[in-house]
């Protein structure tokens, strides 16, 4: 029999994530506290919920247009204009996707040909590097900084350019560092960007989780860069809808017809449920993102002094619900490290190195957890950590 | 400030005050001044434990009353109140817009003992026209407290 595989597919690595969520899942050990879960532990809001359970009831049950129901597609643009001011046509510039993911996935399908550079900046989330080399790209990584607290740098920017980079990524707020980008990072990235005739895929889904005095900024506001950016966003982190699996992509008008037309022969469109919910979300769910947002930020401030009382050397994050601190003076790799606790103190963190270069040397620690939980798992860690001390001495 | 600190306490008011200062990200010394300040105030009115009585097996029956009562001349409603809530027995005393004029809360070991105090000490008062007594049969919520198991974490251990 031939071989039924695609080479391409077969040699891209499973995710890293994938290999100690096996380790973790085989233990199945009641007593194992987990810090590794990339999604909110609050429940979607109510009304949210009743407004899905409602479309149900009323026999919503159908598939919507290819691009979105059109008052969830109106509801997208006036969000981006209230929070981020960008204008978006809801006819023509916005998609529905199925979960931040598959806008990834489609806006590099539509853009890349064999052979064009897509800048990469890691550690980041772990599907661009996939999906890139799926549109047939070429990844190319940017290893981000600790000393620059994993920003993005136009000088490691402008370094990795080359006459076949296409487009740049952009993570932030970043999973898993928790890093984002302020204004004049942002400028300074713009520029390049426009100086080389790139394109960024902004992956924005951690816009609304944000923690300085400064609320998140969208690169695609700045002048001449909304012709030029891939705005990706979705409900599952802002409004704890992970599951609900929805999604947006907005662009430029000729971009996104070019993704319309992969979705509606892949996806068709994304779930009629979700997106009836969806529109509650945006209406009425302000106030919910404001109160979830609050206790992210405390739970951030505890989980960022108990390190510091550690000792362990952690920046601090500005974004998202993760904590990255360095493990590297305990003279481990991340892997060592995460398994070594997990077999220890039964606490579960994912290895920095699962999100690719420069994640070495640090593990991912979410706050999507109860104070109480964070309280118990960071006693683990301490004790661990200062185990490990009085070992190496 | 004093918002933050209220939100917080609301629902958690045993956090010691050194963990409350690192999570709201001030000085512990605000946050004790803050506190005292409000309980000076009367703002903080205590500190109490919200429990489910029924999961202790000790019995508890929780009557609400909606109370119809003459206004007394010069002192409106509150001398009324003032003489409802007196009674240690009275959990809480509302006035309430509506059919009815007040709404007390009334807890007791028994049935019996509720309805005793209805009849022998609050029907009586002067100026009560009429009382109608609830019993609570079941608490589903309280204080904002959903009073059923917590749900499990369903969530996969590690996602990316």
């Amino acid at each position: 029999m031939r071989n039924p595989l695609s080479k391409t597919i077969v040699e891209i690595a499973p995710s890293g994530i994938r290999k100690f969520f096996d380790i973790v899942n085989e233990m199945d050990d009641p007593d194992v506290i987990s810090l590794g879960v990339g999604e909110p532990d609050f429940d979607t809001p109510w009304h949210i919920r009743d407004e899905g359970i409602y479309s149900l009831e009323k026999g919503r049950t159908f598939y919507t247009s290819n691009t979105g129901l059109k008052d969830l597609k109106i509801e997208i643009a006036n969000y981006m204009k209230r929070r981020q001011n960008i204008t978006y046509d809801c006819d023509h510039e916005i998609i529905v996707t199925v979960g931040g993911s598959e806008a990834i996935d489609i806006a590099m399908r539509a853009m890349l040909d064999p052979g064009d550079e897509v800048l990469i900046p890691q550690p980041s989330y772990v599907s661009y590097e996939p999906c890139a080399i799926l549109a047939n790209g070429v990844p190319v990584i940017i290893e981000l900084k600790a000393e620059n607290e994993f920003r993005l740098t136009p000088e490691e920017l402008e370094a990795a350019v080359t006459p076949k980079t296409k487009i740049l990524v952009l993570p932030f707020p970043n999973n898993p560092t928790g890093s984002i980008l302020t204004r004049s990072d942002l400028e300074k990235i713009a520029e390049i960007v426009i100086k080389y005739d790139l394109f960024v895929l902004s992956d924005e889904i951690y816009a609304e989780l944000t923690y300085g005095e400064e609320p998140h900024v969208s690169i695609a506001s700045l002048p001449g860069m909304q012709v030029r950016t891939i705005l990706i966003n979705g409900f599952s982190k802002a409004y704890a809808m992970t599951g609900w699996r929805l999604g947006y992509a907005c662009g430029p008008r000729e971009i996104v017809e070019q993704m319309v037309k992969i979705h509606q022969f892949a996806i068709m469109c994304a779930p009629t449920t979700s997106q009836y919910a969806a529109v509650e979300a945006l209406k009425n769910g302000d106030k919910d993102v404001e109160n979830m947002r609050a206790e992210y930020d405390r739970r951030r401030r505890y989980l960022l002094h108990r390190f510091r009382e550690m000792g362990l050397s952690c920046f601090e994050p500005r974004g998202a619900f993760y904590l990255f601190p360095c493990v590297k003076e305990l003279g481990m790799t991340s892997e060592e490290f995460a398994e070594k606790l997990l077999a220890e103190e039964k606490l579960a963190v994912v290895p920095g190195s699962a999100f690719g270069t420069g994640g070495e040397g640090f593990v991912r620690i979410s706050y999507a957890y109860s104070l109480a939980d964070l309280r118990k798992a960071l006693d683990r860690i301490e004790r661990f950590i200062n185990r490990i001390r009085t070992e190496k001495e | 400030m004093r918002e933050k600190i209220l939100t917080f306490i609301e629902k958690n008011s045993r956090i010691d005050l050194k963990e409350l200062a690192i999570l709201l990200g001030v000085k512990e010394e605000t946050v004790l001044r803050e506190l005292e300040a409000m309980e000076e105030e009367h703002i903080i009115c205590g500190y109490h434990t919200l429990i489910n009585w029924e999961k202790t097996g000790i019995e508890k029956v929780t009557a609400m009353i909606e109370v119809r009562v003459t206004p007394q001349r010069g002192m409106g409603f509150d001398k009324v109140a003032e003489r409802i809530y007196n009674y240690p027995e009275v959990e809480s005393v509302y006035l309430i817009s509506g059919g009815f004029d007040f709404m007390v809360t009334l807890e007791g070991k028994t049935l019996r003992e509720v309805s005793q105090f209805v009849s022998e000490k609050l029907s009586p008062l002067d100026s009560i026209l009429s009382t109608k007594t609830n019993f609570i049969l079941k608490k589903y919520k309280d204080h904002g407290t959903i009073m059923a198991e917590p749900t499990k974490d369903e969530r996969m251990k590690i996602a990316p």
